[in-house]
């Protein structure tokens, strides 16, 4: 017995304090992704990462609409396809965006920012006027709800799991698509030397497009994930991205270790500053830590060393 | 025994339609027609009134953030209008509506309410809804002696002679329901969970001091979490160590969904713990779902389930205008009673003249008003209401298990600073 608890009341917690630290993890994870590629690998502040998650948890809603009205029988498979069809739907749009808007813009990082946050401002009045202002939810699969009962006393919701899961499978797969494949190859090349990639036959302006659709799309599975968590509004989008930006400036931008390292660090002071203090004070003090830490490293976790 | 309760509905039911039409009758026959009203009697300040018309504004966020919320308060303002106007409008002319977009930012519903008071000289504004908006407004009300409806539950704190609160102040809403989960549920140690902002954070310093004081409990954790926060497994750890007799939640916004989420998947559902809320009408249940919320408690003083006539008739109308699948939540119906309670006040005041209206409108009542019956206090602008212990529903409706009485407003309450 320790201040009135018993030690399997202490452990369950233990058990479960950790599991909401790597939830949280994932979560801050997931989000940072398709940053990572787009603000890591090319130096574009997308201020619209956000409302492109947003755009993926909308796909996953509508996907639901349409199933629940016409084939309710599906309801146990159509969240599966949906998180694909949100990748399809948001890199499909990132290139888009790309090509009318991101491409005149890489010499211009403040104009990009600008712009960036200009195309937010016009995609959450567009899912306004489409979708209403009241937040939705999709309905989502039996199988995604409730928990696994390890213990009388340890649940692990089930939906966090999946949040989990679905995270490493993306990360694992970014990282070998980034460090094993011939495009990944191409697209730290443009990054670390535009002009030598450029004469060494690589089509910089291609490997641009691709780079920011793919993380555009990665941030559509992140919502789409999101939407087994919390609701979807118009603006969901923005309390997603100062989150975002978090992780990835403190792990040092350019490489997926560091977004990852990061992104741990921060999910477990704050779940266990939480679990200390009062919530907002727990997240005050998180955030006073990074601010200290990249006051002494500026270039963040891991910086790249490469002379610029 | 059953059996003279419902016979006793009937005849009340009854009597009321009568009362209704009654009351219709008087005005058709008392005549109040325009003519009877020359607008130079009624109208001594300058307001938009004409012969046969009277204009009010409209002032909400039909976007931004707060959109989410407003849109049952717009919707329910034009349903009340509306059926004002078809029934020969107010001292026999009808209402025309200044629609304004106060865009959940509130400088803009500064100046927006300016616009209505100062260029369009509307005679009453229905509007607002965040304590926010309502404090920004509230200095250029005061100036220009305007009038508004304010329709939202809050935290209480304020009065002011330009203003009517249709909603609950804080004490309405939680010195009842605390002392019912007391009484009936035995609750004697509370978590107090609230979005950091003045409304929870207000209310659960009332709610300590009733727990503390009038109740004989202790509170055992009290926290606040950003706007928006979607992560409260921490929290939901420290719940299950601390064991409380009862969660008292005022978590807000977007943060709901995942809370109540949480709640679930973690295995604090009805079954063994007690949570009730101020916070969760049906417009938020839509969004959680109503299996998240099943069993768990809401103290409002309106529910969409509500059996009486006066709410089946709204339900209707409402379904009617605004379609079948329509949700109605507490602050939607406070809304609604707004024009309804200006009509009565400048009826009896045979005048728009926001003074006399002000005048007139102490210890008017309500008697059609779909929560059953307000009245309005005769000194602090707020309403004379009931508190309702409404039990949520798997289809995100609930079942009104507790019905107080009548409850004074007491917008600053002795003793709960």
């Amino acid at each position: 017995m320790i201040f009135g608890y018993s030690l399997s009341d202490l452990w369950s917690i233990f058990v479960m304090q950790s599991f909401s630290g790597l939830s949280l993890f994932s979560v801050l994870l997931l989000m940072a992704l398709g940053l990572t590629i787009i603000f890591g690998q090319m130096g574009v502040v997308n201020l619209a990462h956000g409302e492109f998650m947003a755009m993926g948890a909308y796909t996953v809603y509508l996907c639901s609409t349409i199933v629940q009205r016409h084939c309710p029988s599906l309801t146990p498979y159509y969240f599966l396809v949906a998180i694909v069809l949100a990748f399809c739907v948001c890199s499909f749009f990132g290139l888009l965006v790309e090509w009318s808007l991101i491409r005149f813009l890489y010499k211009r990082p403040l104009d990009s920012l600008l712009a960036t946050w200009g195309l937010s401002l016009i995609l959450q009045q567009s899912f306004r006027s489409i979708f209403g202002a009241r937040e939705v939810t999709p309905v989502l699969p039996n199988w995604l709800m409730g928990a696994f009962n390890v213990t009388s006393t340890i649940q692990l919701p089930i939906n966090g799991v999946f949040v989990m899961g679905l995270t490493l499978v993306l990360t694992l797969g970014i990282w070998f698509f980034l460090y094993h494949s011939r495009i990944g190859l191409n697209m730290r090349a443009t990054v670390e030397n535009r002009v030598m990639s450029g004469a060494a036959g690589i089509n910089t302006k291609l490997v641009d497009r691709f780079t920011f659709s793919l993380g555009c799309g990665i941030a559509g599975v992140a919502g789409a994930a999101f939407t087994t968590i919390g609701s979807t509004g118009p603006d969901s989008g923005s309390r997603y991205i100062v989150d975002s930006f978090l992780v990835v400036v403190f792990g040092g931008m350019t490489r997926l270790v560091g977004t990852i390292v990061s992104a741990f660090g921060i999910a477990q002071g704050q779940s266990i500053a939480q679990f200390f203090m009062e919530g907002t004070m727990g997240k005050v003090m998180i955030l006073l830590v990074v601010v200290v830490i990249l006051m002494i490293r500026p270039k963040g976790l891991f910086a790249s060393k490469i002379r610029s | 025994m059953k059996h003279s309760c419902q016979l006793n509905d009937k005849l009340h039911s009854k009597l009321s339609k009568l009362t209704a039409a009654l009351t219709l009758a008087g005005f058709f026959a008392s005549g109040l027609r325009a003519a009877d009203f020359p607008t130079g009697q009624i109208d001594t300040t300058g307001l938009a009134v004409t012969d046969d018309t009277v204009t009010v504004g409209q002032l909400h966020s039909a976007t931004g953030t707060m959109a989410i919320s407003e849109a049952g308060s717009i919707e329910s303002e034009r349903l009340a209008i509306d059926q004002i106007n078809a029934e020969g409008g107010i001292l026999g002319r009808q209402i025309k509506v200044i629609v304004e977009d106060g865009a959940s930012d509130w400088p803009t519903f500064a100046e927006k309410s300016k616009e209505l008071l100062e260029e369009d000289h509307v005679a009453a504004v229905f509007g607002c809804w965040t304590s926010a908006s309502r404090k920004a407004v509230l200095p250029i009300f005061e100036r220009d002696d305007g009038l508004l409806y304010y329709p939202t539950f809050y935290e209480g704190l304020e009065q002011s002679h330009d203003v009517f609160y249709t909603g609950q102040e804080a004490t309405q809403q939680i010195i009842a329901g605390l002392k019912w989960l007391s009484d009936t549920k035995h609750c004697k140690t509370f978590y107090l969970i609230g979005s950091d902002y003045i409304w929870p954070r207000t209310s659960n310093k009332i709610a300590r001091k009733v727990i503390e004081n009038d109740i004989h409990g202790r509170v055992v954790g009290e926290e606040y979490y950003p706007l928006g926060t979607t992560d409260f497994g921490s929290l939901i750890n420290k719940i299950k160590l601390k064991k409380p007799d009862a969660i008292y939640a005022i978590v807000v916004g977007g943060s709901n969904v995942a809370f109540y989420k949480q709640l679930h998947a973690a295995g604090i559902t009805s079954a063994n713990w007690t949570l009730l809320t101020i916070s969760v009408t049906e417009d938020e249940a839509l969004g959680i779902g109503g299996e998240n919320l099943t069993g768990f408690f809401s103290a409002m003083k309106y529910f969409q389930s509500l059996d009486n006539p006066n709410n089946k008739a709204f339900v209707a109308a409402f379904k009617q205008k605004y379609g079948p699948n329509s949700v109605i939540g507490d602050v939607t119906q406070a809304a609604y009673e707004g024009p309804w309670l200006w009509k009565m006040a400048a009826e009896k005041a045979h005048s728009f003249d926001v003074d006399k209206v002000v005048a007139a409108s102490g210890g008017i009542e309500f008697t059609n008003a779909p929560e059953g019956y307000v009245r309005i206090h005769d000194v602090n602008h707020h309403l004379w209401s009931k508190l309702r212990i409404g039990e949520w529903q798997d289809d995100g409706q609930v079942k009104v298990i507790y019905e107080s009485g009548l409850i004074e407003p007491n917008p600053f309450p002795k003793g709960y600073q």
